[in-house]
């Protein structure tokens, strides 16, 4: 992505020239229409159904999975004895699994979150030497696509004898490019700079400042990095597939996928239900975040920018 | 790079200019070094050597290059993406457009729970959207299955050979269109209300507001969402590396560049030609990007 993108993209999502959120619902163009509802509807239902899908066949045995009508519940209801199966089949290896992403998530999107945070402040309130390259460097990484880049970071960390160890999934999570302009464009309006001049001649030093006055001003931000970087993190597939060569550092992504793969081997038993269940369980935790911080990511978004 | 005129235009106000700034840039680069520039370096170096058995690590020159560009796999793989970019992404792009601007046109009822659901996949694994839809798309236990059953008729089996492009396009879609709307949500919320009041004046209708007022306003969201879908397609890896699994004929080891630079790679050792693909779709990435971005930002555009 190049300087004049951000540099549109910015300019037109400045809060500054914004209206007030609830300004236009008064005006007469406010009506409610039951078609555009209707329409919009069919999205929803496509949206939805799928996950409809997955939560309704989480509650079938492996046998009725076969037998019944996809879209609604039948015979028994098996959802617990399924999660039972699930946390306890291989000797509990999803719970393992679930506690590999759990240290993924919040080593890896903590702190892609607060690097981030750190180096979108540092771009936008000081002037540095090299600033110009830092930044010429972040934009053009951005448009180098993630996974060419995964055959050498293998290959290095192979000789650093970092793979098949957590390590080398936490530290390619690191770095959020994207969460970086986010917090680099979010932070040039939200924060005044005759505040951090006022905490200068108060004798603050940086750092103080920006965990005391900083943080606290760019709090949506941060919320919305974090979210990002948490869905990044937890939904993670192609860097532990390359990484990982034995299941005991896999996140759940990898080990649904080798549960399911495992049907198709020579001798392998189908467990068709546990790969549902276990899917289910998987998107729960992420889901239950994502409603529970849309209060913040959402004013974040439309205050801060975009991309 | 057009990054020093930006940075002049951006309202950076500073009384002094030293090293502090890089007390708070710093640690983002050490972990950026080693993790984003390390690699590419090393993809280089890597690109311009060959592993044989007689003689050894050879320093080759383009030689990888050339007999990437002359390999029917990659352009087998390279064309099925760019047929996937031009089909997947305008549909994608126009359904979360259209979503975008019904969701602010203030018109809809409950328009909250629309945002939300609409974007909800996008928090979905695609490994388990993957499995999700691939076991929906199956004949034994999946929708397609109860619908042959139910009217005793065959539709086409999303999971073979012509149909499984359309399948996977379909999982893409349904993972991100959420995610498109939202940034185009985001950017409509911003534009100043005078430019509507300005219109009501004028007595235009709503297609007029949406052509000469929003459409021109979020142009910068537009060229992002774009270029990151580009990007997205480009790199398409995820979706069919799962489907495999499942169907196996109807995918090859070549089907996506990136499934095929990830073969050569881990199940044949082939690391530098693997790597010289890699240079090959990141710039061709790149470049597709700078277009999108410069017809972009044309005034007229």
């Amino acid at each position: 992505m190049s300087a004049s993108t951000v540099q549109a993209t910015a300019a037109s999502t400045r809060p500054t020239q914004g209206r007030p959120r609830f300004a236009r619902s008064t005006t007469s163009r406010g009506r409610k229409s039951i078609w555009l509802t209707i329409i919009m509807c069919v999205m929803l239902v496509y949206s939805l159904l799928p996950l409809f899908w997955l939560i309704v066949n989480s509650s079938k045995t492996q046998e009725s999975l076969f037998s019944s009508f996809g879209l609604w519940f039948s015979g028994d209801f098996a959802l617990f004895d399924n999660i039972a199966q699930v946390l306890t089949y291989h000797d509990g290896e999803f719970v393992r699994w679930l506690g590999n992403t759990v240290l993924y998530v919040v080593v890896g999107a903590g702190g892609a979150t607060f690097l981030a945070t750190l180096a979108g402040y540092g771009l936008a309130k000081f002037d540095f030497p090299g600033r110009k390259g830092v930044f010429a460097v972040i934009l053009g990484a951005v448009a180098v696509p993630g996974t060419a880049l995964a055959v050498p970071t293998f290959l290095m960390f192979s000789e650093m004898g970092l793979t098949n160890t957590g390590w080398s999934i936490i530290i390619p999570s690191l770095i959020s490019p994207f969460g970086l302009y986010l917090v680099w464009t979010y932070a040039s309006e939200a924060i005044p700079t005759e505040i951090l001049e006022a905490a200068r001649v108060d004798g603050a030093g940086e750092m103080r400042t920006f965990f005391t006055i900083s943080m606290r001003l760019l709090a949506p931000g941060f919320i919305t990095v974090l979210l990002f970087t948490m869905v990044a993190t937890w939904n993670n597939y192609f860097l532990p597939l390359i990484m990982l060569s034995e299941s005991t550092w896999y996140p759940l992504t990898v080990g649904l996928n080798q549960w399911n793969a495992q049907a198709s081997t020579a001798g392998g038993e189908a467990i068709y239900n546990l790969v549902i269940t276990g899917s289910l369980l998987t998107i729960v935790p992420i889901v239950i975040a994502f409603l529970f911080m849309q209060r913040y990511w959402q004013s974040g978004l439309t205050t801060g920018s975009v991309k | 790079m057009t990054s020093a005129q930006t940075l002049s235009t951006r309202p950076v106000r500073r009384d002094r200019r030293d090293w502090t700034g890089w007390t708070f840039v710093g640690p983002f680069m050490i972990v950026f070094a080693l993790v984003f520039i390390a690699p590419v370096i090393y993809s280089i170096y890597l690109s311009f050597f060959q592993d044989q058995l007689v003689g050894g690590n050879s320093f080759v020159w383009f030689d990888n290059y050339a007999q990437a560009l002359g390999d029917p796999k990659f352009w087998d793989a390279l064309g099925r993406v760019t047929l996937f970019l031009v089909v997947q992404v305008p549909i994608m792009l126009v359904l979360a457009l259209a979503a975008a601007m019904a969701i602010d046109s203030a018109r809809l009822h409950f328009s909250g729970v629309f945002r939300i659901s609409i974007f909800l996949p996008y928090a979905v694994p695609a490994v388990v959207a993957t499995l999700m839809w691939g076991f929906i798309y199956g004949d034994r236990f999946g929708l397609v299955g109860n619908i042959n059953d139910a009217f005793g008729i065959s539709i086409p089996d999303p999971l073979s050979n012509s149909w499984i492009l359309l399948a996977i396009g379909n999982i893409v879609t349904w993972e991100f269109v959420g995610y498109n709307m939202l940034i185009f949500y985001a950017a409509l919320r911003v534009i100043p209300t005078e430019l509507y009041e300005a219109a009501e004046l004028d007595g235009a209708g709503a297609f007029r507001v949406i052509r000469s007022i929003k459409l021109p306003s979020i142009k910068g969201a537009v060229v992002i969402a774009t270029i990151f879908s580009i990007i997205g397609s480009f790199q398409l890896f995820n979706e069919p590396n799962i489907l495999q699994t499942i169907a196996p004929n109807a995918i090859s080891s070549y089907f996506t560049p990136n499934m095929y630079a990830y073969n050569l790679s881990f199940a044949g050792q082939q690391y530098n030609y693997s790597a010289a693909i890699a240079i090959i779709m990141g710039l061709a990435t790149m470049i597709i990007a700078y277009v999108v971005q410069l017809s972009g930002s044309r005034k007229d555009a």
